[in-house]
């Protein structure tokens, strides 16, 4: 479990995330929605160690994560960043094999290429495994670098806005996936997301954040409500139950 | 681009080097251990061939690195500053030592350069508009600006002449006993093939790197610590060579992509080959002068150059 107490960072004078405290459980996804500038990927970066918190600490099970060695820190977590504007020429079989570098540092053993061909395999990218990076498409992209995750063989996944540029299919594709890591692998994965609808559908349990606080903390039919999310959003969003799933209709409200 | 074509082409070319210049010398003579031939081979050819490979491989190494780091596939010493700066040092350390030794000279300006290029990614980090082309421009605009303070202080001190001498690569002057500096460059491409893949993750960004452990500021720096070495000692020994630096690595970047413990062979070896052509040609157009390596290397350099560039941003 990872354990965020009341972590606080300052922009300037401003305190983009103030005194947030979330638990993050294993083996679940956990979402964190809410309104641009709510501090999610800042909160995200915290967690992750990308960013320093000005007060405040984050556990990884237990032990401070400030005080762990960068290299063991990322045999346990891995975080994505959308931002990642990559025009570096490398092949889909070469950045996957990057996510062996915490433990092999570069020099792949047996153990380390089976890891990397599981993880091509588990994403479906064996066949284009030599396709370069920039040849691709978005989704085929961003597969690209879950499976890089994957092979980095760590508990926690975590992912800032995986969704973004990427059509419908392929943004199904991708939440499907992290489903599956979960399930089957047993993986525990923290999102940012914006579309609500995807953080219903797919996530175990939600934070949402507004104006650097946590408003909402929960499993995600307590989230998914009209009232909880009046006070996220400041909008009136009908949910309508189709199925299992509960579906936010905000687009004429 | 197979390594063993680049392998026997630097072979080749290597013999033909050996063997061209004003005294005649032919393999025969070398045979006679005491013959003025072999002296010419072991005091001049050899050495200058020697020095040809290291500066080769050294220079496009270093933009690799430099290209590398800063993501950006137009930054090398010639348009980062880092040539500039070492001139400025090289300046600085005649100014200081009335006589400077080969290794005050050295130090100091290696110095320089790691300032200078330190300076140029610290100006990198500010840039909002991270544009392709932009980024050199303002590298070349930061070092014209270093240059103009070497030219304004070299006048004042009247030292302008013995600077130019420093302006122009020349490999005619290189003999044994000026040119053993360059073998820094050996231990330098060593350690630059074991950082290969650390290099290769710095260059996918900070949160990349962070990402899978790697300690990426002190990466950063160890690049630029080598890049700085392996200038000083090429600038020092046998004056600056531009577009070496940008046009080898991308031209290996194209064919064999970016993962260094891939490239590096590549780009080492090639870049000593585009340097032994440059060289050879030199040698040749206005036999017996020579034409010195920093106009032949600009001329057939621009032009790659160019056509680096109007092939499109794809690669940028």
């Amino acid at each position: 479990m990872i354990q965020v107490r009341e972590i606080t960072k300052f922009y300037g004078k401003k305190a983009v995330v103030e005194k947030v405290s979330v638990n993050i459980h294993r083996g679940k996804i956990t979402s964190f929605i809410g309104p641009n500038g709510a501090g999610k990927s800042t909160l995200l970066s915290m967690v992750s160690r990308l960013m320093d918190a000005d007060t405040g600490e984050v556990l990884l099970d237990k032990s401070k994560v400030k005080n762990m060695k960068s290299n063991d820190f990322a045999k346990r977590v891995a975080i994505l960043k959308q931002s990642n504007f990559m025009n570096v020429k490398l092949t889909i079989r070469e950045l996957v094999s990057f996510g062996r570098f915490p433990h092999c540092k570069g020099r792949l053993h047996e153990e380390d290429e089976r890891m990397v061909d599981q993880a091509l395999e588990y994403m479906g990218l064996i066949d284009m495994q030599e396709a370069y990076l920039d040849e691709l498409s978005g989704g085929q992209r961003q597969r690209a670098f879950i499976a890089m995750t994957i092979a980095q063989d760590t508990d926690y996944i975590l992912l800032d806005e995986p969704l973004n540029n990427l059509d419908m299919k392929h943004s199904v594709q991708i939440m499907k996936i992290l489903r599956q890591l979960v399930d089957d692998l047993g993986k525990t994965v923290v999102i940012v997301l914006h579309d609500i609808n995807f953080a219903s559908v797919y996530s175990d349990r939600i934070v949402a954040l507004k104006n650097g606080k946590v408003v909402k903390d929960g499993v995600t039919n307590d989230i998914i409500t009209s009232d909880s999310l009046r006070e996220i959003y400041d909008m009136e969003i009908p949910i309508q139950q189709m199925k299992d799933c509960r579906i936010c209709v905000y687009f004429n409200s | 681009m197979k390594k063993r074509y680049l392998i026997t082409a630097v072979i080749l070319l290597s013999f033909l080097s050996l063997f061209v210049g004003a005294s005649r010398i032919t393999p025969a003579d070398l045979l006679d251990w005491r013959s003025e031939a072999t002296e010419i081979f072991l005091i001049s050819r050899f050495p200058r061939l020697v020095a040809i490979l290291l500066a080769g491989a050294g220079m496009s190494i270093a933009g690799l690195i430099m290209q590398q780091l800063s993501r950006n596939k137009f930054v090398s010493p010639t348009t980062a500053g880092t040539l500039d700066a070492t001139k400025l040092g090289i300046l600085v350390s005649m100014l200081i030592f009335t006589n400077a030794t080969l290794l005050e000279k050295m130090a100091v300006s290696f110095t320089f350069a790691l300032l200078g290029t330190f300076l140029f990614m610290q100006i990198l980090d500010r840039i909002k508009f991270k544009d392709a082309i932009f980024i050199p421009l303002v590298g070349l605009m930061f070092g014209s600006i270093l240059s103009s303070i070497t030219t304004f202080f070299a006048f004042k001190a009247n030292v302008i002449q013995n600077m130019s001498a420093w302006l122009q690569g020349d490999f005619s002057m290189i003999m044994k006993g000026r040119y053993e500096l360059l073998y820094i460059s050996i231990p330098v491409l060593i350690i630059t093939y074991l950082y290969a893949n650390r290099f290769t993750v710095a260059g996918m960004g900070e949160d990349f790197s962070k990402n899978l452990g790697l300690a990426y500021k002190s990466i950063v720096n160890i690049g630029l610590v080598l890049v700085a070495l392996i200038t000083t000692t090429v600038v020092l020994t046998v004056g600056l060579i531009p577009f070496l630096g940008l046009i080898i690595p991308n031209i290996v970047s194209i064919f064999k992509g970016d993962h260094l413990q891939k490239t590096l062979p590549h780009t080492a070896l090639l870049g000593a080959i585009f340097l032994l052509i440059c060289d050879i040609l030199g040698r040749i157009i206005i036999f017996p002068y020579e034409i010195s390596i920093s106009l032949m290397v600009g001329v057939i350099g621009s032009a790659i150059f160019l056509f680096l560039l109007f092939r499109g941003k794809a690669y940028a």
